[in-house]
This record gives C-alpha cells, sequence and structure tokens, in this order.
C-alpha cells in the first residue's frame, strides 16, 4: 500500500506547476489568484496556449493529439490546474463529445471534428435536457424525421449551457415513436449555424452567462452526423456518462475554495484577532478539510485503480453525490466567513477581489448538485445498482 | 499510489475474518459478556499461535515485523462479529507503548509472552480529570531506595481487569514516566468497571506500590512522548475497528431492506430508505478510505503527516460513522432497539470507539492547531 505519488509523478507536478504562471497572461492571472471571473475569450484563450503547448487534451489516446499521460499524471495536472485557479477549458468539446467520437464514430467525424476540438477551433454543447425531460431524460420529444440522406430536426432542448458561444450541439433526438422510450433515440451532432437554429441565453442564479435554450425548426441535419448508428443514443448517452463521473468529484475546485477560505479568514478580525486564529471558526473551517481529505482518499482509491488499467471500484459512485456537497458547504463557509461582506455583488472595487468572487460562485454551485444527473436520481442508480435495493 | 493490499495482506484479512465468521460468532461475544473475563484466553493462545499479536512488532521481540497496516486489518475483521479478545488493549495500547518505550530484556519478559498469547497486557493512562491529555497525570512515583513507590487511580484501563501486566503512567521527578506493575502486585487495587458495548475496563488504585528501578520503561520524563504515540495508533485503531463495524451494520441494514416487507412490499423498495441507504454507504465508504490513509500513516514519524490523516479519520468516525450506526439501527425498526438483535451490539460498540482516544471536538483542535493549518497563500 502506497499513499504517495511516485518522485517522477511530484516532479510532473512541479513542472506543470512551475509553466502555469509562466504561460498564463498576466491579466489572466490576477483573476485566477483573485476575482476567477474568466470570460469565454479567456477561456479560449487559454486552450490555445494549452494546445501549444500540447496538453490541450490530457486524457485523449496519443494518436489524435492526447499527451499519453497515465491516470496519476492527468489526475495532478488537473489538480495543479484548479488549485492555479486557471480557467477551465469547455468540457463539451474536449471532454464529452471527442471521447465518444474516439470510441464510436466514424474515420469521416474523428476527421473533421477532432482535430478542431483540439485546436479550440470550434467549440461545443449538450443538447439533453428538454422542459418536459429533465431527470426523466428518455422521455424526450425533440424528433429527428428521416427525409432521406438528412434529418428534418424540430423542438427544444434547454441548458444547453454555453450554446451561446458555441458552434455545434450533440443531441439527443427521437428517431422511432413506435418503440420503448429508450430504443428510439439517436446520438446526432448539429452544425448551430444550420437554418432554423436559435440560442436563448438565460442568467444563472450568479449571473453568468451559461444557460441557454435551443429551439430547432425543421433544421436540416445530414445523416453522416449520427454517431453509434440510428437509434442507438441511449448507449452512446450511458457511455458518455462514464466520461463524466471523474468530473464531477470536485477535487480541484473544493481546494481551490478551501484556500480562498482561510485567505479571506486570516484578512478579517474577530474578537481582536485574525478569524484564522479564532478557535471557533479554526475548528468551523477543520471540519471541512477534514471530510475533503476523506474524501480525496476515495477518489485517490478510483485513480489507483484506473492507473492500473481497473475499472473504478463501487465507491467511485458516491463521488459526485459527495463532491458536489462538499463544493457547496465550502462555498457557503467562505460567505459565512465574509460576514456582511457577503452581500456585495459584482461591485467592482468594493471588496478584494476574492471576496467579489464568492457570492455568484456559491450561487452558480448550487446547480452542482442538479446536474450530470440530480443527486436524487444518482442515489436511485447507486441504490439498485450498487445496494441491489429491490425496485418499487 | 496504491490502495491494494498485497498476497500475504489479503490472506491475513480473509484468516481473520474466516476466524471471526466460524470460530467467534457474534452468539460467542453473547457467552461471553456475562462472564467475569469476558473473553477466553483459550482463544486468546489460539491467536497468538496463529501469529497475530506480533504483527507489528520487530523480530527480535518475537514479532513479524509487519506494519500497522496488518494489525489494523486484524482488528477491521475481528470487529465483523465483535470477537471479544482484547487485541486493541493489549497489542496496540500495551504493546506498542511496551515496544517503543522499553529495552531488550523489558520486551523479552512482558512484550514476548503476549505476543505468544500467554499474557495480556493493558496501558493505565487515563485518569479522572485526564480527557484525551496524557500528559495530564497525577498520579505519582516517588523514588524509593533503586525503585519507586506509585500512587494514585487510573480510570476506564481497559482489560485492566484480567491483564497480566500494566503499564502505569506516574510522574516521578523528571516528569511523566512509564512503569510495568504486575496486575497482582501488592497494593494495585482492582475494580471492575462494566463498559456500555457489554465489554470490561478496570478503574484501578495504587496505593504505595513499591516496584524495582527495572520495571521503569526508558527515562524519567519519556512517557508522555510515547503515549502521544500510542494514541495515534490507538485512533487508527479504533477507525479500523469501526469500519469493520460499519460495514457490517451496513450490509446487515441493507439485507434488512431487502427481506422485510410492510404495505405488501419490501421496504427497500422505498425511495426514502435507499437514499437513506446509499448515504450510509457513502459515509462508510469514506470512512474506509480515510482509514486506508490513517493506518499506513501510523508507522509515520513526521508528527504533522501522521496526525493530519488520523485526526481527519477519528472525525469521520465520529462524524459519518456514528450517523451509520445511528441510521442502521432506526432503518431496522423495533427490533433494533432490543437486545434481542445484534444491530443494536454494534451499535454501542461505535459509541465506545468515539469516546475513545480522542473525540470529535479533540480531533478537530488538534487538526485545526497545527501551523500548516493557516498557512495560505497570499
Amino acid at each position: 500500500m502506497d499513499l504517495t505519488f511516485s518522485e517522477e509523478e511530484e516532479a510532473f507536478r512541479q513542472e506543470v506547476r512551475a509553466w502555469i504562471p509562466e504561460a498564463m497572461p498576466e491579466e489572466m492571472r490576477e483573476k485566477a489568484r483573485g476575482a476567477g471571473g474568466f470570460t469565454p475569450e479567456d477561456s479560449a484563450t487559454w486552450h490555445r496556449i494549452l494546445h501549444e503547448k500540447g496538453w490541450a487534451a490530457p486524457h485523449w489516446p496519443k494518436e489524435v493529439g492526447g499527451t499519453g499521460w497515465d491516470a496519476a499524471r492527468r489526475f495532478i495536472f488537473n489538480e495543479e490546474m484548479e488549485l492555479a485557479g486557471a480557467p477551465q477549458l469547455s468540457v463539451f468539446g474536449l471532454s464529452m463529445v471527442a471521447p465518444l467520437i474516439i470510441s464510436f464514430g466514424t474515420d469521416a467525424q474523428k476527421k473533421r471534428f477532432l482535430p478542431k476540438i483540439l485546436s479550440g477551433e470550434e467549440f461545443w454543447c449538450q443538447g439533453y435536457s428538454e422542459p418536459g425531460s429533465g431527470s426523466d431524460l428518455a422521455s424526450l420529444r425533440t424528433t429527428a424525421e428521416d427525409a432521406g440522406d438528412h434529418f428534418i430536426v424540430n423542438g427544444q432542448k434547454t441548458w444547453t449551457s454555453y450554446a451561446q458561444y458555441a458552434d455545434w450541439v450533440f443531441c439527443l433526438v427521437r428517431t422511432d415513436q413506435s418503440v420503448k422510450k429508450q430504443a428510439g433515440i439517436t446520438f446526432l451532432l448539429i452544425d448551430l449555424k444550420s437554418p432554423g437554429v436559435e440560442v436563448k441565453p438565460m442568467l444563472t442564479l450568479g449571473h453568468t452567462p451559461a444557460f441557454c435554450d435551443t429551439f430547432f425548426d425543421n433544421v436540416k441535419v445530414p445523416k453522416e452526423n449520427v454517431v453509434g448508428g440510428i437509434n442507438q443514443g441511449w448507449t452512446m448517452a450511458k457511455a458518455l456518462l462514464g466520461h463524466e463521473r471523474t468530473l464531477l468529484a470536485m477535487i480541484g475546485p473544493s481546494r481551490n475554495v478551501l484556500q480562498k477560505v482561510k485567505r479571506i479568514a486570516a484578512s478579517k478580525t474577530v474578537n481582536g484577532r485574525p478569524m484564522l486564529e479564532d478557535p471557533l471558526w479554526r475548528a468551523k473551517i477543520a471540519r471541512l478539510e477534514m471530510r475533503f481529505r476523506a474524501h480525496t482518499m476515495v477518489s485517490y482509491r478510483a485513480l489507483a485503480d484506473q492507473q492500473k488499467g481497473k475499472m473504478p471500484g463501487p465507491e467511485s459512485s458516491i463521488l459526485k453525490v459527495v463532491g458536489t456537497k462538499l463544493i457547496q458547504e465550502l462555498t457557503e463557509l467562505a460567505m459565512e466567513v465574509m460576514g456582511e461582506s457577503s452581500l456585495t455583488w459584482y461591485n467592482e472595487g468594493l471588496c478584494p477581489p476574492v471576496e467579489e468572487s464568492i457570492g455568484p460562485y456559491f450561487c452558480y454551485e448550487r446547480a452542482a448538485t442538479i446536474y450530470g444527473g440530480s443527486n436524487e436520481i444518482q442515489r436511485n442508480v447507486i441504490a439498485k445498482m450498487i445496494l441491489q435495493l429491490p425496485s418499487s | 499510489m496504491d490502495f491494494e493490499l498485497d498476497q500475504d495482506q489479503q490472506m491475513l484479512a480473509k484468516t481473520v475474518g474466516d476466524f471471526a465468521k466460524n470460530e467467534s460468532p457474534v452468539a460467542r461475544f453473547r457467552q461471553l459478556r456475562d462472564t467475569d473475563i469476558g473473553y477466553e484466553p483459550a482463544a486468546w493462545r489460539k491467536m497468538g499461535e496463529l501469529g497475530w499479536m506480533g504483527v507489528p512488532f520487530a523480530e527480535s521481540v518475537g514479532g513479524f515485523g509487519g506494519s500497522f497496516v496488518e494489525c489494523a486489518l486484524i482488528i477491521e475483521n475481528l470487529a465483523s462479529t465483535l470477537v471479544p479478545e482484547p487485541y486493541l488493549a493489549s497489542v496496540v495500547l500495551g504493546g506498542m507503548t511496551l515496544a517503543r518505550a522499553g529495552n531488550a530484556a523489558q520486551h523479552e519478559a512482558y512484550l514476548t509472552p503476549m505476543i505468544e498469547g500467554e499474557t495480556t497486557l493493558a496501558l493505565a493512562y487515563s485518569e479522572a480529570q485526564s480527557r484525551h491529555d496524557v500528559s495530564s497525570v497525577e498520579t505519582t512515583a516517588t523514588p524509593n531506595g533503586s525503585g519507586y513507590k506509585l500512587s494514585g487511580e487510573k480510570v476506564w484501563v481497559l482489560n485492566g481487569h484480567h491483564a497480566d501486566h500494566l503499564i502505569v503512567s506516574a510522574k516521578a521527578p523528571g516528569g511523566v514516566t512509564l512503569f510495568v506493575v504486575p496486575r497482582d502486585a501488592d497494593g494495585v487495587n482492582v475494580m471492575v468497571a462494566k463498559t456500555i458495548d457489554g465489554q470490561k475496563a478496570a478503574f484501578i488504585r495504587f496505593e504505595d506500590v513499591t516496584v524495582d528501578g527495572d520495571s521503569r520503561l526508558g527515562e524519567e520524563g519519556s512517557g508522555a512522548a510515547v503515549l502521544d504515540r500510542t494514541m495515534d495508533y490507538a485512533a487508527a485503531a479504533a477507525v479500523a475497528e469501526g469500519v469493520g463495524i460499519t460495514t457490517t451494520m451496513l450490509r446487515m441494514t441493507v439485507d434488512y431492506l431487502g427481506t422485510r416487507e410492510q404495505f405488501g412490499v419490501k421496504i427497500g423498495s422505498f425511495q426514502a430508505l435507499q437514499h437513506r441507504a446509499v448515504d450510509m454507504y457513502a459515509e462508510t465508504e469514506l470512512l474506509r478510505s480515510i482509514s486506508i490513509a490513517s493506518m499506513v500513516r501510523a508507522d509515520e514519524d513526521d508528527t504533522r503527516t501522521r496526525r493530519a490523516d488520523i485526526s481527519a479519520a477519528k472525525y469521520q468516525l465520529a462524524t459519518g460513522g456514528i450517523w451509520v450506526a445511528q441510521q442502521s439501527l432506526q432503518l431496522h425498526g423495533g427490533i433494533g432497539a432490543t437486545d434481542e438483535h445484534d444491530i443494536g451490539l454494534y451499535f454501542k460498540r461505535m459509541y465506545a470507539l468515539n469516546a475513545l482516544f480522542g473525540d470529535q471536538e479533540h480531533h478537530v483542535a488538534r487538526f485545526a492547531s497545527d501551523p500548516t493549518f493557516a498557512e495560505v497563500a497570499v
């Protein structure tokens, strides 16, 4: 049993840690230290910088532009990026549709889509949920009607996050009404510049530009844009879900917020001394940090499995439920530590940048327990698949 | 990074687990809890023959030079059926203290026979006022010729009612010092104390007990540092035992949800109970994961590295672990609140583990007072 990263892995960590501030433009470094609040343009810039270094897609196979790193190096890389507060690259292309195209796409699809995802020339968004289909995703009603060599798509997708900045959307659409609901779904790639597509952005609780509604009105989509075969969409969606799980453990963001909590607590006083020296506040922070430690160990167990080329054990199923709750508790703690300053809402220069960043982020992360399969749905699945409790 | 047990460790875990299941089912614990000793010296000898007590000790004292990981695995697996033999009290508390503080002659006299299963040990460190502070010692060791005279009272000495040898902390002129005292020495007054978990401990009064210089472990004043280290081992051991207990309680509860019927269906089909069970699973896996960290770190000499994971683990036992115990009982319904059903026995043992070797507040405060805790990058 060995809890530590190897010397080579630690050396790799130092390499990444030293590279980030060198590579990051000064303006972005300031945001990383303080408020965050990266714009989609920042994210795109950072994407290009990473791409030049060859680090844009660590998790892809080397043949298509990945780094060839093993699971430990990928983990360290992500941890360092998140710890440094670097802008997150859009996951929809790099981490969601691309792995699916790599596994199930045609050669033509690989050639057409992967290079532009890798370089950041084309951004993607996800078209799964609909106004009437949230947790019960398979009930979706957006239709793709067979019109010979193409489909005609009609319907509405919601929570198509960042669609206003995206070039393409990957959708689940209904291609067969006559069969069981899961069996009539197809995974379809749609060019957002197609005639008949309309994107309407929606503010998140944190007033960040993320959510959108996307409408399809007789949109013509070539059949060659189907991934994995017609009516195979549900299988594709499940395969994609497996890629998502480790993204949702929130290890890096939690570590980042914990640091912010301490920075804020060190800068404020209570009873005549820094809050960070006050036993009650220290204890409050310590409790969450200890829980974070246990949570980190669960994800390390999953990582060590992957490192050995094995599927992560069943315990990895709890990472999303625990990790998203933890990031919410940490952002709440940050709000508490700020006291009255937690009232602040996008006032440039009024409070220190790190404090200005907390409120919107706290609000934004309320979605964490909802997206990626709500935590209630996660529990349903774990109860059946892992604990094998009886169905109702 | 590697969290898998090696082949020997897997074998050890399986052997201990099989022993617990086949030779010491919970029914055995029930029978023995009403006896004077509460366990069987014959079973202890057998555990000695199997080599389990020697696992964390060096070969020079009759041990096998393993690590604390093996020791924790034994504890975790013995917990699955509440095996009552005093492994934690004798091996971890008594043995680890003796191994660290004693010299070769003392190891041979007291540690070797314990490893062989011939004797048991107990650590008399806690006093009425001390509450997790091992340096709070009012028992005195007054120089007396070439030896000492011990006076004072120790409380909740685990296995103190039956141990052959007691390791006692007392304040000598040079500070807190450890001594080995036979339980049957003149002036050692043992009162048996029943504990909430169906086990036994002792309150022990030392009335001018004369010991010779050879029974002093290490230098005068060296005791607190050794005990501090022992407490970390003990906390990690309690967490490992908590893993064995919560894992068993979770399994029993999931089984119960899958068999008990009300309203014409299995109660495990109710979503409210399914979600509760999933959260219990999550807390159990958090405990197991941080327990792995704490058992590995227990042998670590660097205080900060060691303590961070051990405190985090004991904290998870006190929070998530205790919650699993509470919910296991709750989901068993009325039968869970009886002495007839085993679930309550595990429940009570969790509360004993929670109270020992530093409670939640102790470990939160310790974790938060580490200087690295307040180091922030500005």
